[in-house]
């Protein structure tokens, strides 16, 4: 191997997140490896794992890059009690995650609205695990609290970024009509409707 | 129980929250009345656009009151929407009206916009599978290891002084008593009164005895104020920090 792709598995194993894309150029450049680009190095990482057989693999993810045990070896180490899995989450924790991808910034009363029942206890304990987080305050009555992913989301979720999810307009079923007006008892609509690809934070 | 991790126990039927303060409703099987909604219509292999809604909450009805759900608002949210729509459609139109506002379509709205938010959940669904199978370096996950008890070997008198060193240390260091004093404002405004009647004026220093304590100080204090507030004398500091002057209020002289 390189030394460069060296240094970057000695970076990757030391942390216990992905690390971030800035991170390692800023690595790459106190390397002092003319000879060997980042994503060449990276690429030369990746391969080594993936062709002389390790019990590793290297992935992109959350905007960043992490060394994670290969799939095959997972009932073992959960055996041998040395890691768990993280536990399920359910429909309705799914169906919110998934409506504040798409929507974030939202609010409570709207992620509500979409899924037809209370979200404050799902909210609560997404938070908790840190998939979500509050990212400012709605113009509303009473400038409701706006929710948003986390790294951690992504992480969790194995994307790399928030664009890797279906866009609205490849889904099979595509809204048809533009929503009109404001629904009763619920709030108003929030600008984009949708329809947008999801953005990054 | 989590509501987030119900689904380790499909089978529990209705999953209570009793721990947070909101009365979460969860059937393993719905995730609300939407969901429950579009199971009824892809059951009945029915248009999605063309709603027979008379049936569907007729059913609807049925499926909550079967799973005895009808305590929970959301659902019967959900049906009085239901029921509503199905009034709506059977009132009368007048003849020759072209433009007629579906009441259905902000309902078919609603499960288009549901239906593609499950679509989502599948992805995230399969994408937080493949991430459940695989491990990143952890920190500081080891087990704490617990030192299995051995067994104890002690006599009584070793318990005793044992017990009797704890004892010692429990106790709580002395450190002041604080005496309680009451405040003798009532004898306090007898001596200002009583100097008053001698004097037309007098200062701080005239009525505070030598050697005052500190009871003594806040008793003249608050008779002084006290007297002041009944108009019997003048409290004046003819600038800052300057001794108050004390005199007799005229308008209760003259009186």
């Amino acid at each position: 191997m390189t030394p460069l792709a060296k240094l970057l598995e000695a970076a990757l194993f030391a942390s216990a997140t992905p690390v971030p894309v800035d991170s390692l150029e800023a690595i790459a450049k106190h390397a002092e490896d003319g000879e060997t680009t980042l994503e060449a190095a990276l690429e030369e990482l990746r391969l080594h794992y993936d062709i002389d057989g390790h019990g590793v693999e290297l992935v992109e993810v959350a905007g960043g890059w992490q060394i994670l045990t290969r799939p095959e070896y997972t009932e073992a180490i959960e055996r041998a009690q040395l890691a768990a899995r993280p536990q399920r989450l359910s429909t309705a924790a799914l169906e919110t995650l998934a409506i504040i991808a798409y929507r974030q910034p939202i609010g409570r009363s709207e992620i509500e609205e979409i899924r037809g029942v209370g979200a404050g206890a799902i909210l609560k304990s997404l938070h908790e695990r840190g998939l979500i987080d509050i990212t400012g305050r709605g113009e509303g009555l009473g400038r409701p609290l706006l929710y948003g992913t986390t790294p951690n989301f992504l992480e969790q979720f194995a994307l790399r970024h928030l664009e890797e999810l279906p866009r609205a307009d490849e889904l099979a079923i595509a809204l048809r009509a533009p929503r009109q007006g404001t629904p009763p008892g619920g709030v108003p609509a929030n600008k984009d409707n949708g329809e947008a690809p999801p953005r990054a934070d | 129980m989590d509501d987030v991790t119900t689904m380790s126990s499909p089978s529990s039927g209705i999953a209570e929250s009793a721990t947070s303060e909101v009365f979460v409703v969860e059937l393993a099987e719905y995730s609300g009345p939407l969901d429950l909604l579009l199971t009824l219509i892809r059951d009945e292999q029915i248009d999605i656009y063309d709603i027979p809604i008379a049936r569907i909450a007729e059913q609807f009805l049925a499926r909550i009151s079967s799973l005895k759900l009808d305590e929970a608002a959301d659902y019967l949210e959900m049906a009085a929407r239901l029921v509503r729509i199905k009034a709506q459609t059977l009132l009368p139109r007048r003849e020759g009206e072209d433009v007629w506002d579906d009441p259905r379509a902000e309902l078919v709205r609603r499960l288009l916009e549901y239906q593609q938010v499950r679509e989502v959940v599948d992805v995230l669904e399969r994408r937080s599978e493949e991430r459940r199978g695989k491990f990143a370096r952890a920190y500081s996950q080891q087990t704490v290891q617990i030192p299995l008890p051995g067994k104890l070997s002690l006599s009584l008198p070793e318990l005793l002084s044992a017990v009797d060193r704890v004892l010692r240390l429990a106790k709580k260091p002395h450190i002041h008593d604080v005496v309680p004093r009451a405040l003798d404002v009532d004898g306090a405004i007898g001596i200002v009164r009583a100097l008053l009647a001698i004097r037309a004026r007098a200062q701080w220093k005239d009525i505070l005895p030598k050697k005052a304590e500190p009871w003594e100080v806040l008793s003249l204090l608050l008779a002084l104020l006290e007297l002041a507030k009944r108009g019997e004398l003048r409290l004046e500091q003819p600038h800052a920090f300057a001794a108050f002057e004390i005199t007799r209020d005229p308008s209760s002289e003259a009186a």
